[in-house]
């Protein structure tokens, strides 16, 4: 045997992802030593920091990669190259966004998560938690580390690490998916699938790495790309490995014929959970998935190229056309999503350096969308009515079933606790809140079905104008960072002569625009009732005030609320909003300086 | 015996996990499908290491076991919870997210 040489390992290039990793153990240390009370300020603030440290460390090694192209470290295991510290950049940026709606909590202290996680639904030991006021704080290692794994995934340069890390951010993630505040039978429901198809998958990602060892003689990217030229006379085992590692990835990424987990798991889980893993596993999974393709995989590309072409078009066909029957706001954007992945994976199949850069830039604006978009969603709460026991999706206050009862006493909204948060949104002007009349249940779960949405625009039109521009953004409309986007991938993908593909695109995203839109007028153009649609014309404000003012028409109404949040959720929405409008009215700074890295290393 | 019947037995076990995961509806069983496809494939990583004759193979073997082990915890942890919820582990049971 031969004799073990010590790597030399650049510690400096791995600062990102050593002090997410970091901070995650501690945040385990946490959990064990310090006391309860002060756990999730502590939490918070190591998660915070060390995922703005993380940004921060990535900035600081931009400088040196712009202007030496990248390094392998660890013996190549891990390259930290432009397109690397790009993704790391946005996953870092999304997670902290995204960290800022997981640690919101409505104004009476009540957070997203089950404040047992063990506890079985509807036991006397989950009463006995939730009476006692716990809370989840191993939510915030978890996800440090889910988004560690992240980090690490784009950068992989060999596929023992690519394995290692998919793991280290699925793991977290399945757990996370099932520890819902409410509706923890769907909670639990949608971890289990997630699990069970996420092992699946990656066991199948797994043979394939074995087929590819097996070929080449190395995990290396560039040493399996290198016989990946050679003729070695083993292709069906390229081919299938190629092939297996593919569907793992693509299973990540939720593209169509792998996708039959995204809408159940993005459903299911707690809804902060939901936007950071749809906008951050994506970027992680979508930047794996660009390495492999162009760096180990570009001369079997006529081989796969059949396989990717129809993966491509089936998720935007598919992701475009289910959404549009859908009745769940998180089901209609986890099929956006699945749209979105299509749109994405046409830049990728371009196999062209203006390719790299679109994807790039496409998984940010996507991003930011996403995390924004849901973390509305998680403000948007039913209430007042009975729900069901076993946490049905569409509850009495959407078919309306909420019991108003006139004259009840003036003081119910005080009296109860959870409605003093009821109407905080300070732009709104209407003084519905105020209303002494009115009788205000308790609040509860997200009120995700569409009908619950109609009318939003009236009494928010705030948040309900900022999901409009997340709306936009996914649908691509000029001057958001979605129309940049798809006219970046579209326009890679005609160049790599992947022009069909840009056509299918092009119909797909007007297709798409019609549930967008859908949505858009239900929230402005409907009165609150939710039932039969009444359309407002523009043109008689005069008329929608006077239904707005007539306590009869507003009753259905105390079924919708947007919950006052302790402002983290506002921040991270409003830093969501800037960065989409920023990214659509002046995107050519971002461009440009994403091009001018964007060259992945062997 | 050559080492293509080790190759060619971790591919009749491989096979005969994601047949249990995509056959059978208990999700234990299920579970264990997974993990035969994970052991299956330790089984080729194992040959092929000896086939080109070096220890990357092996080592990747040695990841696998710990991912797996991890990955049994959690696996287990939530389909354990599902079960004391619904007395069941039955995959068709499990469909209130069908819309």
């Amino acid at each position: 045997m031969t004799e073990f040489i010590a790597p030399d390992i650049a510690w400096a290039q791995l600062t990102p992802i050593l002090l997410v990793l970091g901070a995650a153990v501690v945040g385990v240390l946490v959990e064990a030593f310090v006391p309860r009370r002060a756990r999730r300020p502590v939490q918070l603030t190591i998660t915070l920091a060390a995922l703005a440290g993380a940004v921060v460390a990535v900035a600081a090694l931009w400088g040196g990669v712009a202007d030496t192209g990248g390094t392998d470290v660890l013996l190549g295991s891990v390259v930290v190259d432009g397109p690397t510290l790009v993704l790391q950049g946005t996953i870092a940026v999304l997670a902290l966004l995204a960290v800022l709606v997981i640690a919101d909590r409505t104004a009476t202290g009540e957070d997203a998560f089950a404040p047992q996680g063990a506890a079985t639904p509807g036991s006397g030991y989950e009463e006995a938690a939730r009476a006692a006021g716990l809370q989840q704080t191993e939510v915030y290692p978890l996800v440090l580390f889910a988004t560690g794994g992240m980090l690490i995934f784009p950068a992989t340069g060999d596929l023992l690490t690519l394995f290692v890390a998919l793991e280290v951010l699925s793991l977290p993630l399945y757990l996370l998916t099932g520890l819902a505040r409410r509706r923890r039978l769907l909670s639990q429901e949608a971890s289990m699938k997630y699990f069970l198809l996420g092992a699946f998958a990656s066991a199948l990602l797994l043979f394939g790495i074995a087929l590819l060892y097996g070929f080449s003689g190395s995990l290396r990217y560039a040493d399996i790309a290198t016989a990946v030229r050679a003729d070695t006379g083993m292709d069906a085992l390229l081919l299938v490995g190629a092939l297996l590692v593919l569907v793992g990835l693509l299973f990540k990424v939720g593209a169509v014929p792998f996708h039959s987990w995204t809408p159940d798991a993005y459903q299911g889980a707690p809804t902060p959970i939901t936007g950071f893993m749809a906008a951050c596993t994506k970027v992680a999974a979508f930047g794996a998935l660009v390495r492999l393709f162009y760096v180990v995989l570009p001369d079997l590309r006529w081989d796969l190229e059949p396989m990717m072409w129809t993966v491509a078009i089936a998720t935007m066909a598919v992701g475009t056309v289910v959404a549009l029957v859908q009745t769940d706001v998180k089901r209609v954007l986890a099929y956006s999503s699945v749209a979105h992945a299509g749109f994405v994976l046409t830049g990728v199949v371009a196999l062209t350096q203006s390719g790299i850069t679109a994807v790039l830039f496409y998984l940010l604006a996507y991003g930011a969308a996403t995390v924004g978009a849901f973390g509305i969603v998680s403000l948007v709460r039913e209430r007042g009515a009975v729900r069901a026991a076993g946490g049905r999706v569409t509850s009495g206050a959407a078919s309306g079933g909420v019991p108003h009862v006139e004259g009840a006493t003036a003081t119910s909204g005080a009296a109860v606790a959870t409605a003093v948060e009821v109407r905080a949104d300070a732009d709104d002007t209407d003084g519905e809140g105020a209303e002494p009349g009115e009788p205000e249940g308790p609040v509860l779960g997200e009120a995700t079905h569409l009908s619950q949405w109609a009318g939003l625009g009236r009494t928010n039109p705030v948040l309900a104008g900022t999901f409009v521009l997340f709306l936009l953004s996914f649908a691509g409309i000029p001057l958001t960072a979605g129309f940049t986007g798809k006219f970046a991938v579209f326009t890679a993908a005609v160049e790599g002569g992947a022009w069909p593909l840009a056509v299918v695109g092009v119909v797909a995203s007007a297709a798409a625009a019609f549930f967008y839109v859908r949505i858009i007028v239900l929230m402005f153009f409907t009165s609150p009732q939710g039932g039969p649609q009444q359309p407002v014309t523009a043109g008689s404000p005069d008329v929608a005030d006077e239904s707005g003012a007539d306590a009869g028409a507003r009753a259905p109404r105390a079924g919708t609320v947007v919950v006052a949040s302790q402002g983290f959720a506002l921040v991270a929405i409003g830093a969501c909003a800037l960065i989409t409008i920023a990214l659509g009215v002046v995107p050519g700074p971002v461009l440009d300086a994403i091009a001018s890295v964007a060259q992945l290393i062997p | 015996m050559t080492l293509t019947h080790y190759l060619v037995l971790s591919a009749i076990l491989f096979s005969l996990g994601a047949a249990t995961v995509l056959l059978r509806r208990n999700a234990i069983i299920v579970f264990m499908g997974v993990e035969l496809m994970l052991n299956a494939t330790n089984l080729a990583l194992v040959t092929f290491a000896r086939l080109h004759g070096d220890l990357t193979g092996q080592v990747m073997a040695f990841f696998v076991m710990v991912v797996a082990a991890a990955e049994v915890v959690v696996g287990l942890a939530i389909i354990v919870s599902i079960f004391r919820t619904r007395k069941s582990a039955s995959v068709d049971d499990i469909n209130l997210l069908k819309s």
